[in-house]
């Protein structure tokens, strides 16, 4: 199936003053779209996730919103620094944020895991010096 | 009043109404449009907050409430104070000279909603201890709370308490006790809210989470406020009437329902653009650790409310000086918990206003038109065109509720074309 909509949102790294707006957008435009609430809250905390991880820990990327009628998929693609090691990094309390981004009250390592908790499908490819992509999907019931 | 399937109690006096562009831009569910030279409020998106009738200069925004003649037509009439009443009067020596003076005013009896309050406040403290319903748990308390969340935030639907108003569990103790002890029928005991806002109102005509009210009428503080003054200086002082606590009374202001049930894990937020902020962080699930949320439409909280007479500030310091929180007690005990109907009948729904379409293709063409035609508005949000902003005017346009040309930016640029278009003819015919 053809994707049906799609939407782009640059994200700056560092950038907390407008950290979390994609995420508001993205969840306007899925209201309007008359997405069931339950879709809606899962989407909501792994965007607002995701797009978090974008501000503090990528060198900038872009966040994706894809809606088809079975499901909405969210992607995240940025340009480095990359994750040496997926597995820890999906690891429950792991986090490398910066004391900047921990005393703004995140970095406590729950972001991953707490991602793929909600979505329903939830794949995530990284290359050192190249760069992250996280792909996740939320289906849609009928 | 007339029985009307979606009653509101905030209403426009079109006569008044100079098609400014004040309540539109301030309207939280972006309700109002401004067409044929006066406003207009769509009743399937308002949720009876009040904020038009605060920022309207031309007092064309008023609520709907019922006089106090009303009571005339029952048998035996309980007053129902809200407790932002309280703080309404510069030097009250005690409550109980306010609850005298209303029975000077025609009310056989007066049950404080502050009581209300301390009942619901106990039975929040006991859906606090099971851990079913989502976090943090959002008081119901604030009808307009609950209804931007119906509209806006469907998904937080779960989390509000399903426990009455203060005014509701009031009234029926109120009504419970008054025929017990005067050997009287229920039936023949009218109760009536003295209303500090119009969501109140509305709430008594359309409850929310339950079939009907126990409350018969609402009075607005504002219609009270004179004769009460009045009869306050004729009534006695003793308290026997007052039977709240320190804590219900404390619900008048913002972060008092917070005092009373978790103090140790809440947080109460005012004013409801503040409340759609952190409603979102809700939602994003930022607030970890988060127990209970209290949120009111009102700057202040109730003491807010458009329908008092006091300024919110002055008014919650009048309360302030009335109770002293540190050393409050919930006097309420384990029967009043089973013995009233406490508890919600029926499920908070969804509105679902802002859907653009049933059908989910559908809804993505429209928004696909949206998108093209908002790249072509100035983006100035002016309200010109009578939409709040640039967003909703293309909104209005693809539901055909508004035509491209109502904007007068466009039509600026159109009226170039056109002069230019002339321009052009007029030379052409001069060779």
């Amino acid at each position: 199936m053809a994707v049906l909509m799609e939407k782009t949102f640059p994200v700056r790294a560092g950038a907390y003053e407008t950290a979390g707006e994609a995420s508001t957008t993205i969840k306007r435009t899925l209201k309007q779209l008359g997405v069931s609430a339950d879709v809606l809250r899962h989407v909501s905390v792994a965007c607002y996730e995701v797009e978090l991880n974008l501000v503090i820990h990528s060198d900038g990327g872009e966040l994706i919103l894809q809606v088809e009628p079975e499901k909405v998929t969210l992607i995240s693609r940025d340009q480095g620094p990359g994750i040496p090691d997926i597995g820890k990094a999906m690891t429950e309390g792991f986090s490398t944020a910066n004391e900047e981004a921990r005393t703004l009250g995140f970095g406590a390592g729950m972001g991953l895991p707490n991602m793929k908790r909600n979505a329903t499908e939830f794949d995530i490819q990284s290359e050192v010096g190249v760069g992250t992509t996280i792909t996740m999907s939320f289906a849609l019931k009928a | 009043m007339e029985e009307t399937k979606r009653f509101h109690s905030v209403r426009l006096e079109k006569d008044k109404c100079r098609a400014c562009t004040n309540c539109l831009k301030r309207c939280p569910t972006e309700a109002i449009r401004v067409r044929g030279g006066s406003a207009h409020i769509i009743d399937e998106r308002c949720i009876d907050c009040g904020v038009c009738i605060r920022v309207c200069d031309y007092h064309a925004k008023v609520a709907v409430t019922d006089p106090l003649s009303i009571i005339e037509g029952w048998k035996y009439r309980i007053a129902l104070p809200a407790p932002s009443l309280y703080g309404q009067f510069k030097n009250l020596k005690n409550i109980g000279q306010l609850l005298n003076g209303l029975k000077e005013l025609g009310f056989d009896d007066v049950f404080e909603v502050a009581r209300g309050a301390d009942v619901v406040s106990r039975a929040i403290r006991e859906r606090l201890k099971k851990p079913d319903i989502p976090r943090p748990v959002i008081s119901s308390a604030c009808p307009a709370i609950v209804r931007l969340i119906q509209v806006r935030f469907p998904d937080l639907i779960d989390h509000i308490v399903d426990i009455r108003q203060p005014m509701e569990v009031a009234a029926m103790i109120a009504k419970k006790e008054f025929a017990r002890k005067h050997q009287v029928s229920e039936k023949e005991i009218g109760c009536f809210f003295l209303t500090p806002c119009p969501a109140k109102v509305t709430a008594i005509r359309n409850p929310i989470g339950h079939e009907k009210s126990a409350v018969d009428g609402a009075i607005s503080v504002l219609d009270i406020y004179g004769p009460l003054s009045s009869a306050m200086r004729r009534a006695p002082e003793d308290e026997t009437l007052k039977t709240s606590s320190d804590f219900g009374v404390g619900w008048a202001r913002s972060g008092g329902e917070c005092d009373a049930v978790c103090p140790e894990a809440s947080m109460a937020v005012d004013g409801i653009t503040n409340c759609i902020r952190v409603l979102e962080e809700i939602e994003d699930n930022r607030l970890n650790g988060l127990e209970f949320f209290e949120g009111a439409a009102c700057t202040g909280g109730c003491v807010g409310g458009p329908l008092n007479f006091e300024n919110n500030y002055v008014a919650r310091n009048w309360i302030r000086r009335l109770v002293d929180i540190r050393n409050a007690e919930l006097n309420v005990d384990n029967g009043m918990m089973t013995k009233y109907q406490l508890y919600d009948s029926r499920r908070i729904q969804p509105n679902s206003v802002m859907k653009l379409d049933d059908d989910l293709l559908e809804a993505m063409r429209k928004m696909e038109r949206i998108e093209e035609i908002y790249a072509t508005l100035p983006g100035y949000d002016c309200g010109s065109c009578g939409s709040p902003t640039c967003r909703t005017f293309a909104e209005d346009i693809v539901q055909g509720n508004a035509r491209e040309m109502d904007c007068i930016h466009k039509m600026k640029e159109q009226l170039k074309v056109m002069a230019q278009q002339m321009v052009d003819i007029a030379e052409t015919q001069r060779e």
